[in-house]
């Protein structure tokens, strides 16, 4: 029997839009409002698996060619990487640090070390999430 | 601010994470391994060296003083522990490179060795008693994996009911931290020291103690050890190595450091309680070693035996006492690598684990059965190898404080050890030779190497006791005067 998801299909690939901006809206606001990389990672990782139950895990892995585990990995050595970075520059272990830059059409923005540290968290999360949910998925 | 000391757990952390991408390079993952866990050693005798000059070391993360920020204290305890701990990972991972399959290997194998020694150290290292239950999971984590790699029956039976223990005394662990939390309203392990000894440990704290005590008893396997026997003989000898040496000493490094530095004002309530299950432990321990015929068995019996005996010193607390535990502990984790690697390699050549249907294993593998004789007395306490100064100390401890029926237990468990042993002794290596020259599967030197080199550093660590003892009696000094602790951390910038 076919199943009739065009409407799941439909909704999905709008939904998917507004998770994906929320997620990265709740990953930028981390740094002075409720927020960050493990929140927003988390809602990232719902898209993904949003997508994979709309259509099925081999669409997805064609239009995403990602290994999950290695996006997992490759988080924790970011935010890992990240903290060893301020030994190098005589600072605590994970000391993170901001300055003000006036950038081209966004203005003055404040760029800070941390975001690269919640950056790692963020893939670290998307990749565990998607790995766990994968990992269930074929075993059924 | 001392950042080095962070690198001996954040280097295999990183080192992990990199073996994952470079998942088909069996033979770089391994010495890369093997590199980081050299590199830890000596970065670890560095700090050794650096505490007994500048005193106890701290490291701030991110800049954060405390109690506010989490952080890294490094006394003479945590570092011999550090220290001892690389020193036979390194050598344990010279064994799984000849004796492991490649099946396991690929399997992510080397990447859970690092996650598991970056969460050992980072226990031993931690000020903070939330990071310290952060890395436990790690290590757990790590441990449930590498428990269950490769997938046989038995792997998967006692990998479920170890997973389901440990899942559920973490639980039970963040509960008590909560409560902690909400009696004394800080996490940082000086400022709780500080506060419960400004207000007294009133009888709620007591109770919270004792939450501790159960929690990290179900992960050192004091009393509530029955877990431990299936899940640490289930997996291949390298693993059960690694678990047998550290997964148990970072229960028994949690108790010291909880029971010396944050619930010492009642001793008469919670140290009694603790001997009460240091002697139950030694008594269950030396019975389930006798009762067995499968070395294995006998050999995770082995390690419950060791942790109450080293509790013993916790329950009499004197300076002696202490300072022999710590000397005890650093020997009981090359000796139980040593053991179970012995016990792994006789598997190995008879294809069985049953001592009866072994028999004059010392014709055909002298060499082994020379090192298993070693290994015999060293864990028995004869002089002059490693155990001897240990036990002769914890001894002395619990004869000071007259606790003479814990000084009997201890003792008589020594006897069990011994007798356990002799048994596999006399049944596999002597009598007659079963294994025909042409059956005989030889004994690789990439196996006995790493046997060998165990044998030599128990030998060494028994002669030049005197080496250690200063560190270890800075260790004991430090855990019987927390103020020596909590001033480190509160006051010193």
């Amino acid at each position: 029997m076919k199943i009739n998801d065009v409407i799941l299909h439909a909704v999905t690939k709008i939904v998917v839009f507004i998770i994906l901006t929320l997620a990265i809206y709740l990953f930028l606001s981390g740094h002075h409002s409720p927020g960050g990389g493990f929140v927003g990672g988390l809602v990232l990782a719902s898209a993904f698996v949003l997508l994979y139950l709309a259509f099925d895990i081999e669409t997805v892995q064609k239009g995403i060619p990602f290994d999950f585990k290695l996006v997992a990995a490759l988080g924790a050595f970011i935010a890992a990487a990240s903290g060893l970075g301020a030994v190098f520059f005589g600072a605590s272990f994970l000391s993170q640090a901001f300055d003000y830059f006036d950038l081209p059409i966004l203005g003055q923005t404040e760029l800070a070390t941390v975001t690269v540290f919640e950056a790692g968290v963020a893939l670290a999360v998307v990749g565990t999430v998607v790995t766990i949910i994968l990992s269930i998925s074929e075993d059924v | 601010m001392n950042n080095i000391l962070v690198f001996p757990m954040v280097l295999p952390l990183i080192t992990g994470v990199i073996l994952i991408f470079l998942r088909p390079f069996i033979k770089l993952q391994r010495w890369v391994t093997f590199g980081v866990m050299a590199v830890n050693t000596g970065i670890s005798l560095y700090i050794l060296q650096k505490i007994q000059k500048d005193g106890i070391l701290r490291l701030d993360f991110g800049g954060w003083e405390p109690p506010f920020g989490i952080l890294f204290v490094g006394d003479s305890f945590s570092l011999l522990l550090v220290l001892t701990a690389s020193i036979v990972t390194a050598i344990i991972l010279l064994y799984a490179f000849h004796s492991l399959d490649a099946a396991r290997e690929k399997m992510y194998f080397y990447p859970l060795v690092n996650f598991l020694v970056a969460g050992v150290i980072g226990s031993f290292l931690t000020g903070d008693l939330f990071n310290l239950f952060v890395f436990f999971e790690v290590m757990l984590l790590s441990s449930y994996a590498l428990v269950s790699l490769g997938g046989s029956k038995m792997q998967l039976k006692h990998g479920i009911i170890y997973m389901t223990i440990n899942v559920v005394s973490s639980w039970m662990f963040l509960i008590a931290i909560a409560y902690l939390y909400g009696t004394v309203g800080t996490l940082n392990l000086a400022h709780i020291s500080q506060r419960i000894a400004e207000s007294g440990q009133t009888p709620i704290l007591t109770v919270i103690s004792i939450l501790f005590l159960i929690v990290f008893s179900l992960k050192a396997g004091l009393v509530l050890y029955q877990w431990l026997p299936g899940s640490y003989s289930a997996p291949p000898a390298v693993i059960g190595a690694l678990f047998g040496a550290l997964l148990t000493k970072v229960g028994i490094y949690a108790l010291y450091r909880m029971f010396t530095l944050v619930f010492y004002h009642e001793p008469a309530i919670t140290h009694t309680l603790i001997g009460i299950m240091a002697g139950v432990t030694l008594i269950g321990g030396s019975i389930g070693a006798i009762a067995y015929n499968d070395i294995r068995r006998v050999i995770t019996y082995n390690v419950v035996i060791a942790v109450g005996f080293i509790l013993v010193g916790l329950a009499v607390l004197t300076p002696a006492a202490v300072e022999g535990a710590v000397i005890y502990l650093v020997h009981d984790i090359i000796i139980k690598a040593l053991l179970f690697l012995t016990g792994g390699t006789m598997i190995y050549l008879t294809g069985t684990a049953r001592i009866e249907n072994m028999s004059g294993l010392i014709r055909n593998y002298p060499m082994l059965g020379w090192i298993f004789f070693i290994t015999m007395l060293s864990l028995a306490g004869v002089p002059p190898l490693s155990g001897f100064l240990g036990k002769v100390l914890v001894g002395q401890g619990a004869a000071e404080t007259g606790s003479y029926l814990l000084l009997a237990l201890a003792f008589l468990s020594s006897l069990a050890v011994l007798y356990s042993l002799l048994r596999i002794f006399l049944n596999a290596f002597w009598g007659e030779t079963i294994i025909s020259e042409e059956d005989e599967i030889p004994l690789k030197k990439g196996r006995l190497v790493p046997l060998v080199v165990f044998t030599l550093g128990t030998i060494a660590l028994g002669l030049g006791v005197e080496s250690i003892a200063v560190y270890a009696s800075d260790a004991a000094n430090v855990l019987l005067n927390p103020d020596i602790y909590i001033d480190a951390v509160m006051n010193d910038n």
